[in-house]
Protein backbone atom coordinates (compact mmCIF):
# COMPACT_ATOMS: atom_id res chain seq x y z
CA UNK A 1 0.00 0.00 0.00
CA UNK A 2 1.59 3.22 1.15
CA UNK A 3 5.31 3.87 1.00
CA UNK A 4 7.20 2.20 3.82
CA UNK A 5 8.08 4.76 6.47
CA UNK A 6 11.79 4.07 6.30
CA UNK A 7 12.08 5.11 2.69
CA UNK A 8 14.38 8.08 2.24
CA UNK A 9 12.53 11.37 2.23
CA UNK A 10 13.79 12.33 -1.23
CA UNK A 11 11.15 10.20 -2.86
CA UNK A 12 8.37 12.13 -1.23
CA UNK A 13 5.21 13.40 -2.75
CA UNK A 14 5.02 16.82 -4.35
CA UNK A 15 3.65 19.56 -2.12
CA UNK A 16 -0.11 19.69 -2.21
CA UNK A 17 -0.45 23.40 -1.56
CA UNK A 18 0.02 26.06 -4.21
CA UNK A 19 3.44 26.83 -2.84
CA UNK A 20 5.48 26.59 -5.95
CA UNK A 21 4.12 29.69 -7.60
CA UNK A 22 4.11 32.02 -4.64
CA UNK A 23 6.93 30.43 -2.72
CA UNK A 24 8.18 33.13 -0.29
CA UNK A 25 4.68 34.14 0.78
CA UNK A 26 3.45 30.55 1.01
CA UNK A 27 6.50 29.31 2.90
CA UNK A 28 6.19 32.04 5.50
CA UNK A 29 2.54 31.19 5.96
CA UNK A 30 3.38 27.52 6.32
CA UNK A 31 5.93 28.10 9.07
CA UNK A 32 3.60 30.58 10.75
CA UNK A 33 0.91 27.88 10.86
CA UNK A 34 3.38 25.32 12.24
CA UNK A 35 4.52 27.68 14.98
CA UNK A 36 0.92 28.56 15.76
CA UNK A 37 0.29 24.85 16.24
CA UNK A 38 3.48 24.16 18.15
CA UNK A 39 2.99 26.86 20.80
CA UNK A 40 -0.19 25.45 22.36
CA UNK A 41 1.26 21.95 21.99
CA UNK A 42 4.37 22.78 23.98
CA UNK A 43 2.86 25.27 26.43
CA UNK A 44 1.58 22.63 28.89
CA UNK A 45 5.11 21.15 29.05
CA UNK A 46 6.64 24.55 29.75
CA UNK A 47 3.98 25.17 32.38
CA UNK A 48 4.71 21.78 33.93
CA UNK A 49 8.44 22.35 34.15
CA UNK A 50 8.25 25.93 35.43
CA UNK A 51 5.71 24.89 38.10
CA UNK A 52 7.87 21.95 39.12
CA UNK A 53 10.73 24.33 39.84
CA UNK A 54 8.86 27.15 41.60
CA UNK A 55 8.07 28.04 45.14
CA UNK A 56 4.37 27.99 45.81
CA UNK A 57 4.23 31.72 46.45
CA UNK A 58 5.60 32.60 43.03
CA UNK A 59 3.30 30.14 41.32
CA UNK A 60 0.21 32.02 42.36
CA UNK A 61 1.21 35.48 41.18
CA UNK A 62 -0.93 37.27 38.62
CA UNK A 63 -0.03 37.77 35.85
CA UNK A 64 1.74 34.39 35.81
CA UNK A 65 5.54 34.35 35.87
CA UNK A 66 7.46 31.97 33.66
CA UNK A 67 10.96 31.97 35.09
CA UNK A 68 11.33 30.40 38.55
CA UNK A 69 13.10 32.71 41.04
CA UNK A 70 14.81 30.91 42.70
CA UNK A 71 14.90 27.52 40.97
CA UNK A 72 13.56 25.20 43.60
CA UNK A 73 15.15 21.89 42.62
CA UNK A 74 14.29 20.43 46.01
CA UNK A 75 10.66 20.09 44.86
CA UNK A 76 11.80 16.99 43.03
CA UNK A 77 13.63 15.45 45.95
CA UNK A 78 10.85 16.22 48.39
CA UNK A 79 8.03 15.05 46.14
CA UNK A 80 9.77 11.84 45.20
CA UNK A 81 10.48 10.94 48.81
CA UNK A 82 7.06 12.00 50.15
CA UNK A 83 5.85 8.77 48.59
CA UNK A 84 8.16 5.90 47.61
CA UNK A 85 8.33 6.75 43.91
CA UNK A 86 11.56 4.80 43.64
CA UNK A 87 9.70 1.68 44.66
CA UNK A 88 6.83 2.47 42.28
CA UNK A 89 9.39 2.86 39.54
CA UNK A 90 10.90 -0.55 40.27
CA UNK A 91 7.42 -2.14 40.40
CA UNK A 92 6.48 -0.58 37.08
CA UNK A 93 9.69 -1.79 35.48
CA UNK A 94 9.11 -5.34 36.79
CA UNK A 95 5.56 -5.46 35.44
CA UNK A 96 6.61 -3.89 32.14
CA UNK A 97 9.57 -6.22 31.57
CA UNK A 98 7.63 -9.40 32.34
CA UNK A 99 4.77 -8.23 30.09
CA UNK A 100 7.06 -7.30 27.23
CA UNK A 101 8.91 -10.63 27.40
CA UNK A 102 5.67 -12.60 27.46
CA UNK A 103 4.10 -10.62 24.66
CA UNK A 104 7.11 -10.75 22.37
CA UNK A 105 7.77 -14.45 22.86
CA UNK A 106 4.23 -15.84 22.71
CA UNK A 107 3.03 -13.43 20.03
CA UNK A 108 5.92 -14.23 17.68
CA UNK A 109 5.48 -17.95 18.24
CA UNK A 110 1.79 -17.65 17.38
CA UNK A 111 2.48 -15.34 14.44
CA UNK A 112 4.94 -17.88 13.08
CA UNK A 113 2.34 -20.62 13.28
CA UNK A 114 -0.29 -18.44 11.60
CA UNK A 115 1.99 -17.30 8.80
CA UNK A 116 4.47 -20.04 7.99
CA UNK A 117 3.08 -23.39 9.12
CA UNK A 118 0.25 -25.08 7.24
CA UNK A 119 -2.46 -26.69 9.31
CA UNK A 120 -6.14 -27.17 8.82
CA UNK A 121 -8.38 -24.46 10.27
CA UNK A 122 -5.51 -22.06 10.61
CA UNK A 123 -7.18 -19.06 9.00
CA UNK A 124 -10.47 -19.59 10.80
CA UNK A 125 -8.70 -19.75 14.16
CA UNK A 126 -6.70 -16.65 13.32
CA UNK A 127 -9.78 -14.66 12.30
CA UNK A 128 -11.48 -15.71 15.52
CA UNK A 129 -8.55 -14.59 17.66
CA UNK A 130 -8.36 -11.30 15.83
CA UNK A 131 -11.99 -10.52 16.63
CA UNK A 132 -10.83 -9.89 20.22
CA UNK A 133 -9.12 -6.70 19.10
CA UNK A 134 -12.38 -4.82 18.65
CA UNK A 135 -13.84 -6.05 21.92
CA UNK A 136 -14.35 -3.30 24.53
CA UNK A 137 -12.18 -4.11 27.54
CA UNK A 138 -15.11 -3.41 29.87
CA UNK A 139 -16.90 -6.59 28.73
CA UNK A 140 -14.24 -8.94 30.07
CA UNK A 141 -13.31 -6.77 33.06
CA UNK A 142 -15.66 -8.16 35.70
CA UNK A 143 -15.33 -11.92 35.00
CA UNK A 144 -11.55 -11.57 34.71
CA UNK A 145 -11.48 -9.80 38.06
CA UNK A 146 -13.67 -12.47 39.63
CA UNK A 147 -11.42 -15.17 38.19
CA UNK A 148 -8.28 -13.68 39.74
CA UNK A 149 -10.15 -13.19 42.98
CA UNK A 150 -11.14 -16.87 43.02
CA UNK A 151 -7.54 -17.84 42.30
CA UNK A 152 -6.37 -15.67 45.19
CA UNK A 153 -4.18 -13.59 42.89
CA UNK A 154 -5.48 -10.15 43.89
CA UNK A 155 -2.95 -7.65 45.18
CA UNK A 156 -0.14 -9.20 43.18
CA UNK A 157 1.45 -8.62 39.79
CA UNK A 158 0.00 -11.89 38.47
CA UNK A 159 -3.19 -10.42 36.92
CA UNK A 160 -1.10 -7.66 35.33
CA UNK A 161 1.54 -9.91 33.79
CA UNK A 162 0.23 -13.44 33.21
CA UNK A 163 -2.20 -12.54 30.39
CA UNK A 164 0.71 -11.25 28.32
CA UNK A 165 2.17 -14.77 28.32
CA UNK A 166 -0.90 -15.91 26.41
CA UNK A 167 -0.05 -13.92 23.29
CA UNK A 168 -1.01 -10.65 24.91
CA UNK A 169 -4.58 -11.91 25.50
CA UNK A 170 -7.46 -9.72 24.41
CA UNK A 171 -6.34 -6.57 22.61
CA UNK A 172 -2.73 -7.78 22.64
CA UNK A 173 -3.65 -10.12 19.80
CA UNK A 174 -3.05 -7.14 17.58
CA UNK A 175 0.67 -7.85 18.05
CA UNK A 176 0.21 -11.32 16.58
CA UNK A 177 -1.36 -9.63 13.58
CA UNK A 178 1.51 -7.14 13.18
CA UNK A 179 4.19 -9.82 13.51
CA UNK A 180 2.33 -12.12 11.11
CA UNK A 181 2.18 -9.36 8.51
CA UNK A 182 5.92 -8.89 8.89
CA UNK A 183 6.72 -12.61 8.79
CA UNK A 184 4.80 -12.92 5.52
CA UNK A 185 7.32 -10.59 3.84
CA UNK A 186 10.23 -12.97 4.56
CA UNK A 187 10.96 -15.32 1.59
CA UNK A 188 9.58 -18.81 2.16
CA UNK A 189 12.57 -20.33 0.34
CA UNK A 190 14.58 -19.78 3.52
CA UNK A 191 12.25 -22.07 5.47
CA UNK A 192 12.27 -24.70 2.76
CA UNK A 193 16.07 -24.74 2.64
CA UNK A 194 16.23 -25.17 6.41
CA UNK A 195 13.66 -27.99 6.34
CA UNK A 196 15.75 -29.71 3.65
CA UNK A 197 18.61 -29.67 6.11
CA UNK A 198 16.34 -31.41 8.59
CA UNK A 199 15.50 -28.42 10.78
CA UNK A 200 12.41 -28.50 13.00
CA UNK A 201 9.79 -25.73 12.74
CA UNK A 202 11.03 -24.35 16.07
CA UNK A 203 14.54 -24.10 14.67
CA UNK A 204 13.27 -22.34 11.57
CA UNK A 205 11.37 -19.92 13.77
CA UNK A 206 14.29 -19.23 16.06
CA UNK A 207 17.22 -19.16 13.66
CA UNK A 208 15.64 -18.05 10.38
CA UNK A 209 12.55 -15.93 10.96
CA UNK A 210 13.27 -14.21 14.27
CA UNK A 211 16.70 -12.80 13.36
CA UNK A 212 15.15 -11.24 10.25
CA UNK A 213 12.27 -9.69 12.15
CA UNK A 214 14.05 -7.32 14.50
CA UNK A 215 12.24 -4.16 13.33
CA UNK A 216 8.81 -5.69 14.00
CA UNK A 217 9.96 -7.06 17.36
CA UNK A 218 11.27 -3.66 18.40
CA UNK A 219 7.93 -2.08 17.51
CA UNK A 220 5.99 -4.64 19.55
CA UNK A 221 8.44 -4.21 22.44
CA UNK A 222 8.07 -0.44 22.50
CA UNK A 223 4.31 -0.37 22.32
CA UNK A 224 3.83 -3.11 24.89
CA UNK A 225 6.26 -1.32 27.19
CA UNK A 226 4.44 2.01 26.83
CA UNK A 227 1.06 0.34 27.23
CA UNK A 228 2.12 -1.33 30.48
CA UNK A 229 3.93 1.76 31.73
CA UNK A 230 0.84 3.92 31.24
CA UNK A 231 -1.78 1.39 32.31
CA UNK A 232 -3.94 2.74 35.08
CA UNK A 233 -7.11 0.67 35.29
CA UNK A 234 -5.24 -2.64 35.69
CA UNK A 235 -3.17 -1.58 38.71
CA UNK A 236 -6.17 0.29 40.12
CA UNK A 237 -8.24 -2.89 40.11
CA UNK A 238 -5.64 -5.39 41.21
CA UNK A 239 -3.20 -3.64 43.54
CA UNK A 240 -4.17 -2.56 47.06
CA UNK A 241 -0.94 -2.64 49.00
CA UNK A 242 0.96 0.64 48.51
CA UNK A 243 4.20 -1.33 48.40
CA UNK A 244 3.06 -2.79 45.08
CA UNK A 245 1.86 0.41 43.41
CA UNK A 246 3.00 1.26 39.92
CA UNK A 247 3.93 4.81 38.91
CA UNK A 248 0.51 5.62 37.46
CA UNK A 249 -1.27 4.42 40.56
CA UNK A 250 1.27 6.14 42.80
CA UNK A 251 0.83 9.43 40.99
CA UNK A 252 -2.97 9.20 41.20
CA UNK A 253 -2.85 8.60 44.95
CA UNK A 254 -0.21 11.31 45.34
CA UNK A 255 -2.44 13.80 43.56
CA UNK A 256 -5.38 13.05 45.83
CA UNK A 257 -3.22 13.63 48.93
CA UNK A 258 -1.15 16.62 47.83
CA UNK A 259 -3.95 18.29 45.92
CA UNK A 260 -2.83 21.76 47.06
CA UNK A 261 0.90 21.28 46.66
CA UNK A 262 1.47 22.30 43.10
CA UNK A 263 5.23 22.21 43.13
CA UNK A 264 5.28 18.63 44.39
CA UNK A 265 2.59 17.49 42.02
CA UNK A 266 4.25 19.00 39.00
CA UNK A 267 7.63 17.61 40.03
CA UNK A 268 6.16 14.12 40.49
CA UNK A 269 4.34 14.31 37.15
CA UNK A 270 7.49 15.45 35.40
CA UNK A 271 9.38 12.53 36.93
CA UNK A 272 6.77 10.07 35.65
CA UNK A 273 6.79 11.59 32.16
CA UNK A 274 10.57 11.91 31.80
CA UNK A 275 11.51 8.21 31.32
CA UNK A 276 9.03 7.78 28.48
CA UNK A 277 10.19 10.92 26.72
CA UNK A 278 13.81 9.85 27.12
CA UNK A 279 12.93 6.47 25.63
CA UNK A 280 11.24 8.23 22.74
CA UNK A 281 14.31 10.26 21.89
CA UNK A 282 16.46 7.16 21.74
CA UNK A 283 14.02 5.11 19.69
CA UNK A 284 12.23 7.83 17.75
CA UNK A 285 12.44 6.14 14.40
CA UNK A 286 10.84 2.95 15.68
CA UNK A 287 8.05 4.85 17.41
CA UNK A 288 6.93 6.63 14.28
CA UNK A 289 7.39 3.45 12.27
CA UNK A 290 5.30 1.50 14.74
CA UNK A 291 2.42 3.95 14.75
CA UNK A 292 2.56 4.07 10.99
CA UNK A 293 2.55 0.29 10.81
CA UNK A 294 -0.56 0.05 12.96
CA UNK A 295 -2.36 2.51 10.71
CA UNK A 296 -1.35 1.19 7.34
CA UNK A 297 -1.63 -2.52 7.84
CA UNK A 298 -5.29 -2.39 8.81
CA UNK B 1 5.90 -38.19 -1.45
CA UNK B 2 6.49 -39.74 1.93
CA UNK B 3 8.85 -36.88 2.72
CA UNK B 4 6.23 -34.29 1.85
CA UNK B 5 3.55 -35.80 4.02
CA UNK B 6 6.12 -36.06 6.81
CA UNK B 7 6.76 -32.37 6.47
CA UNK B 8 3.01 -31.70 6.48
CA UNK B 9 2.60 -33.74 9.63
CA UNK B 10 5.45 -31.86 11.26
CA UNK B 11 3.93 -28.51 10.36
CA UNK B 12 0.52 -29.53 11.61
CA UNK B 13 1.84 -30.72 14.93
CA UNK B 14 4.04 -27.66 15.49
CA UNK B 15 1.37 -25.36 14.07
CA UNK B 16 -1.10 -26.32 16.76
CA UNK B 17 1.55 -26.30 19.46
CA UNK B 18 2.79 -22.84 18.60
CA UNK B 19 -0.69 -21.40 18.27
CA UNK B 20 -1.63 -22.87 21.63
CA UNK B 21 -0.74 -19.91 23.91
CA UNK B 22 -2.74 -17.57 21.72
CA UNK B 23 -5.71 -19.94 21.54
CA UNK B 24 -5.66 -20.54 25.30
CA UNK B 25 -5.36 -16.79 25.85
CA UNK B 26 -8.41 -16.25 23.68
CA UNK B 27 -10.41 -18.87 25.57
CA UNK B 28 -9.32 -17.80 29.06
CA UNK B 29 -9.18 -14.03 28.70
CA UNK B 30 -11.68 -13.25 25.93
CA UNK B 31 -14.25 -15.92 25.07
CA UNK B 32 -14.63 -17.29 28.59
CA UNK B 33 -15.06 -13.89 30.28
CA UNK B 34 -17.49 -12.79 27.55
CA UNK B 35 -19.76 -15.76 28.16
CA UNK B 36 -19.34 -15.37 31.92
CA UNK B 37 -20.18 -11.70 31.63
CA UNK B 38 -23.38 -12.53 29.79
CA UNK B 39 -24.26 -15.09 32.46
CA UNK B 40 -23.51 -12.62 35.29
CA UNK B 41 -25.70 -10.04 33.62
CA UNK B 42 -28.71 -12.29 34.15
CA UNK B 43 -28.19 -12.44 37.90
CA UNK B 44 -28.55 -10.29 40.95
CA UNK B 45 -25.11 -10.55 42.47
CA UNK B 46 -23.57 -8.54 45.27
CA UNK B 47 -19.93 -9.25 46.01
CA UNK B 48 -19.65 -11.72 48.85
CA UNK B 49 -23.15 -13.10 48.28
CA UNK B 50 -24.14 -15.74 45.79
CA UNK B 51 -25.68 -14.85 42.45
CA UNK B 52 -29.38 -15.45 41.94
CA UNK B 53 -30.95 -15.70 38.49
CA UNK B 54 -33.17 -12.75 37.63
CA UNK B 55 -33.55 -13.13 33.86
CA UNK B 56 -33.53 -9.85 32.00
CA UNK B 57 -34.30 -7.73 35.08
CA UNK B 58 -30.97 -5.93 34.95
CA UNK B 59 -31.60 -4.90 31.37
CA UNK B 60 -35.10 -3.66 32.03
CA UNK B 61 -33.88 -1.84 35.14
CA UNK B 62 -31.45 0.04 32.94
CA UNK B 63 -34.28 1.64 30.99
CA UNK B 64 -35.46 3.43 34.11
CA UNK B 65 -31.97 4.06 35.53
CA UNK B 66 -31.49 7.79 35.12
CA UNK B 67 -27.73 7.56 35.63
CA UNK B 68 -27.44 5.01 32.83
CA UNK B 69 -28.95 7.50 30.40
CA UNK B 70 -26.88 10.32 31.85
CA UNK B 71 -23.70 8.31 31.33
CA UNK B 72 -24.70 7.31 27.81
CA UNK B 73 -25.45 10.93 26.98
CA UNK B 74 -22.19 12.23 28.46
CA UNK B 75 -20.14 9.61 26.63
CA UNK B 76 -21.88 10.27 23.31
CA UNK B 77 -21.43 14.02 23.72
CA UNK B 78 -17.74 13.53 24.48
CA UNK B 79 -17.21 11.15 21.55
CA UNK B 80 -19.07 13.38 19.08
CA UNK B 81 -16.89 16.30 20.12
CA UNK B 82 -13.50 14.70 20.62
CA UNK B 83 -13.30 12.38 17.61
CA UNK B 84 -14.05 14.91 14.82
CA UNK B 85 -11.90 17.55 16.50
CA UNK B 86 -8.91 15.23 16.80
CA UNK B 87 -9.39 14.07 13.19
CA UNK B 88 -9.54 17.61 11.83
CA UNK B 89 -6.61 18.93 13.86
CA UNK B 90 -4.37 15.94 13.13
CA UNK B 91 -5.27 15.96 9.43
CA UNK B 92 -4.52 19.68 9.18
CA UNK B 93 -1.15 19.33 10.91
CA UNK B 94 -0.29 16.28 8.79
CA UNK B 95 -1.07 18.34 5.67
CA UNK B 96 1.31 21.05 6.88
CA UNK B 97 4.05 18.52 7.59
CA UNK B 98 3.56 16.94 4.17
CA UNK B 99 4.78 20.15 2.51
CA UNK B 100 8.47 20.58 1.97
CA UNK B 101 9.23 21.55 5.54
CA UNK B 102 12.67 22.06 6.97
CA UNK B 103 13.30 19.98 10.08
CA UNK B 104 10.40 17.59 9.50
CA UNK B 105 11.49 15.23 12.26
CA UNK B 106 11.72 18.09 14.76
CA UNK B 107 8.19 19.28 13.98
CA UNK B 108 6.90 15.75 14.04
CA UNK B 109 8.51 15.23 17.44
CA UNK B 110 6.95 18.42 18.81
CA UNK B 111 3.47 17.44 17.75
CA UNK B 112 3.97 13.83 18.87
CA UNK B 113 5.31 14.67 22.34
CA UNK B 114 1.96 15.05 24.17
CA UNK B 115 0.96 11.55 23.05
CA UNK B 116 3.82 10.16 25.13
CA UNK B 117 2.63 11.65 28.40
CA UNK B 118 1.28 8.80 30.55
CA UNK B 119 -2.47 9.13 30.87
CA UNK B 120 -2.41 9.79 34.61
CA UNK B 121 0.35 12.40 34.40
CA UNK B 122 -1.67 13.99 31.61
CA UNK B 123 -4.74 14.11 33.81
CA UNK B 124 -2.83 15.59 36.76
CA UNK B 125 -1.29 18.23 34.50
CA UNK B 126 -4.66 19.26 33.07
CA UNK B 127 -6.29 19.49 36.47
CA UNK B 128 -3.91 22.37 37.06
CA UNK B 129 -4.31 23.85 33.62
CA UNK B 130 -8.06 23.99 34.26
CA UNK B 131 -7.77 25.27 37.83
CA UNK B 132 -10.11 28.30 37.94
CA UNK B 133 -7.94 30.35 40.33
CA UNK B 134 -4.34 29.76 39.29
CA UNK B 135 -4.50 27.52 36.23
CA UNK B 136 -2.69 28.20 32.99
CA UNK B 137 -5.86 28.67 30.98
CA UNK B 138 -7.47 31.30 33.19
CA UNK B 139 -4.14 33.07 33.76
CA UNK B 140 -3.70 33.50 30.03
CA UNK B 141 -7.30 34.56 29.51
CA UNK B 142 -7.10 37.16 32.27
CA UNK B 143 -3.86 38.50 30.87
CA UNK B 144 -5.55 38.88 27.49
CA UNK B 145 -8.46 40.65 29.16
CA UNK B 146 -10.88 37.86 28.31
CA UNK B 147 -13.45 36.35 30.67
CA UNK B 148 -12.20 33.28 32.54
CA UNK B 149 -14.17 30.08 33.07
CA UNK B 150 -14.73 27.31 35.59
CA UNK B 151 -13.85 24.62 33.02
CA UNK B 152 -14.13 21.11 34.46
CA UNK B 153 -15.79 22.53 37.58
CA UNK B 154 -18.86 23.78 35.73
CA UNK B 155 -21.57 21.44 34.52
CA UNK B 156 -21.91 23.22 31.19
CA UNK B 157 -18.21 23.43 30.31
CA UNK B 158 -16.91 20.17 31.85
CA UNK B 159 -17.23 18.02 28.73
CA UNK B 160 -16.10 20.71 26.26
CA UNK B 161 -13.03 21.16 28.49
CA UNK B 162 -12.25 17.44 28.37
CA UNK B 163 -12.73 17.52 24.59
CA UNK B 164 -10.14 20.29 24.30
CA UNK B 165 -7.83 18.27 26.53
CA UNK B 166 -8.23 15.17 24.33
CA UNK B 167 -7.11 17.18 21.32
CA UNK B 168 -3.70 17.63 22.91
CA UNK B 169 -2.92 13.95 22.25
CA UNK B 170 -3.47 13.93 18.50
CA UNK B 171 0.05 12.64 17.71
CA UNK B 172 -0.75 9.02 16.83
CA UNK B 173 -3.57 10.01 14.51
CA UNK B 174 -1.34 12.62 12.89
CA UNK B 175 1.49 10.17 12.22
CA UNK B 176 -0.93 7.75 10.55
CA UNK B 177 -2.35 10.56 8.40
CA UNK B 178 1.16 11.67 7.49
CA UNK B 179 2.09 8.16 6.35
CA UNK B 180 -1.11 8.06 4.30
CA UNK B 181 -0.40 11.42 2.70
CA UNK B 182 3.10 10.33 1.74
CA UNK B 183 1.61 7.31 0.01
CA UNK B 184 -0.59 9.33 -2.35
CA UNK B 185 0.90 8.77 -5.82
CA UNK B 186 2.57 11.87 -7.19
CA UNK B 187 1.28 11.37 -10.73
CA UNK B 188 -2.28 12.03 -9.59
CA UNK B 189 -1.29 15.50 -8.44
CA UNK B 190 0.53 16.10 -11.68
CA UNK B 191 -2.54 15.07 -13.65
CA UNK B 192 -4.62 17.70 -11.87
CA UNK B 193 -1.92 20.33 -12.38
CA UNK B 194 -1.75 19.58 -16.11
CA UNK B 195 -5.50 20.10 -16.29
CA UNK B 196 -4.94 23.52 -14.77
CA UNK B 197 -6.22 22.63 -11.31
CA UNK B 198 -4.97 24.61 -8.33
CA UNK B 199 -4.24 23.68 -4.75
CA UNK B 200 -7.89 23.43 -3.79
CA UNK B 201 -8.71 21.03 -6.64
CA UNK B 202 -5.69 18.91 -5.87
CA UNK B 203 -6.88 18.65 -2.28
CA UNK B 204 -10.52 18.01 -3.16
CA UNK B 205 -10.02 15.62 -6.07
CA UNK B 206 -6.84 13.78 -5.10
CA UNK B 207 -5.79 14.14 -1.46
CA UNK B 208 -9.18 13.75 0.15
CA UNK B 209 -10.44 10.75 -1.90
CA UNK B 210 -7.08 8.98 -1.62
CA UNK B 211 -7.05 9.55 2.13
CA UNK B 212 -10.53 8.18 2.82
CA UNK B 213 -9.30 4.70 3.89
CA UNK B 214 -6.92 6.33 6.39
CA UNK B 215 -9.61 8.71 7.61
CA UNK B 216 -11.97 5.77 8.01
CA UNK B 217 -9.41 3.77 10.00
CA UNK B 218 -8.72 6.69 12.33
CA UNK B 219 -12.45 7.32 12.68
CA UNK B 220 -13.25 3.75 13.74
CA UNK B 221 -10.29 3.46 16.11
CA UNK B 222 -11.09 6.91 17.51
CA UNK B 223 -14.77 6.24 18.13
CA UNK B 224 -14.22 2.83 19.75
CA UNK B 225 -11.41 4.17 21.96
CA UNK B 226 -13.10 7.41 22.93
CA UNK B 227 -16.33 5.68 23.85
CA UNK B 228 -14.42 3.82 26.57
CA UNK B 229 -12.96 6.93 28.22
CA UNK B 230 -12.31 6.33 31.91
CA UNK B 231 -9.25 7.98 33.49
CA UNK B 232 -10.44 11.58 33.12
CA UNK B 233 -13.66 10.80 34.96
CA UNK B 234 -11.93 8.75 37.64
CA UNK B 235 -9.11 11.13 38.54
CA UNK B 236 -10.22 14.59 37.38
CA UNK B 237 -13.92 14.92 37.93
CA UNK B 238 -15.19 11.79 39.67
CA UNK B 239 -18.06 11.96 37.23
CA UNK B 240 -19.04 15.44 38.35
CA UNK B 241 -20.01 18.19 38.54
CA UNK B 242 -23.56 16.91 38.99
CA UNK B 243 -22.77 13.80 36.89
CA UNK B 244 -21.92 15.91 33.84
CA UNK B 245 -18.88 13.71 33.15
CA UNK B 246 -20.28 10.41 34.35
CA UNK B 247 -18.75 8.48 31.46
CA UNK B 248 -20.12 5.04 30.69
CA UNK B 249 -17.11 2.92 31.70
CA UNK B 250 -16.65 5.02 34.84
CA UNK B 251 -20.29 4.39 35.78
CA UNK B 252 -19.79 0.69 35.10
CA UNK B 253 -16.64 0.68 37.24
CA UNK B 254 -18.48 2.40 40.08
CA UNK B 255 -21.36 -0.07 39.93
CA UNK B 256 -19.04 -3.07 39.89
CA UNK B 257 -16.24 -2.11 42.24
CA UNK B 258 -17.70 0.58 44.49
CA UNK B 259 -21.33 -0.50 44.85
CA UNK B 260 -20.41 -4.15 44.16
CA UNK B 261 -23.42 -4.73 41.92
CA UNK B 262 -21.66 -7.23 39.71
CA UNK B 263 -24.81 -8.42 37.94
CA UNK B 264 -25.99 -4.98 36.96
CA UNK B 265 -22.48 -3.88 35.97
CA UNK B 266 -22.14 -6.96 33.72
CA UNK B 267 -25.38 -5.99 32.00
CA UNK B 268 -23.94 -2.51 31.51
CA UNK B 269 -20.84 -4.10 29.97
CA UNK B 270 -22.90 -6.14 27.53
CA UNK B 271 -24.96 -3.14 26.51
CA UNK B 272 -21.69 -1.28 25.89
CA UNK B 273 -20.53 -4.18 23.76
CA UNK B 274 -23.73 -4.10 21.73
CA UNK B 275 -23.50 -0.33 21.32
CA UNK B 276 -19.95 -0.60 20.00
CA UNK B 277 -20.89 -3.44 17.66
CA UNK B 278 -23.78 -1.38 16.27
CA UNK B 279 -21.66 1.77 15.88
CA UNK B 280 -18.90 -0.17 14.12
CA UNK B 281 -21.44 -1.88 11.87
CA UNK B 282 -23.03 1.46 10.93
CA UNK B 283 -19.64 3.03 10.27
CA UNK B 284 -18.65 0.17 7.98
CA UNK B 285 -21.95 0.19 6.13
CA UNK B 286 -21.78 3.93 5.67
CA UNK B 287 -18.14 3.62 4.57
CA UNK B 288 -19.14 2.07 1.24
CA UNK B 289 -20.47 5.43 0.24
CA UNK B 290 -17.34 7.46 0.80
CA UNK B 291 -14.26 5.27 1.26
CA UNK B 292 -12.28 4.58 -1.91
CA UNK B 293 -10.98 1.10 -1.22
CA UNK B 294 -10.38 0.08 -4.83
CA UNK B 295 -8.01 2.99 -5.30
CA UNK B 296 -6.19 2.16 -2.11
CA UNK B 297 -5.72 -1.38 -3.35
CA UNK B 298 -4.26 -0.14 -6.61
CA UNK B 299 -1.50 1.81 -4.93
Amino acid sequence: MAAPPREPRTGRVAPTGGLRRRRPYGKALLYLALVAGAVPTLLPFVWLVRSALMEDAQMFTAPPEWIPRPFRWSNFGEALTAQPFGLYFVNTVIVAVISVLGTVITCSVAAFSFSRLRWRGRNVVFALLLSAVMLPYAVTLIPTFVMWQELGALDSFIPLTVPSWFAGAGGGVFNVFLLRQFFLTIPFELDEAAYMDGASPWRVFWTVVMPLSKPAIVVVTIFTFIGTWNDFLGPLLYLNDEEKYTLSLGLASFQSIYITQWGYLMAASAAVIAPIIALFFFLQRYFIEGVTLTGIKN
Amino acid sequence: MAGLSGQRRLERRWGWLMALPAVLGFLIFTAGPMVASLAFSLTDWQVGGSPSFVGLDNYTAMASDELFWTSLGATTYYTLGAVPLVLIVSFAVAMLLNQRVRGLSLWRTIFYLPTLVPSIANVVLWIWIFNPDFGLLNSLLRQAGLPSGQWIYDEATAIPSLIVMSTWGFGNTMVIFLAGLQGVPRHLYEAVSIDGGGAWRRFWHVTLPMMTPTIFYNLVVGVVGTFQVFNQAYVMTEGGPNNATLFYVYYLFRKAFRESEMGYASALAWVLFMIIVVITFLLFRNARRWVHYEMAGAR
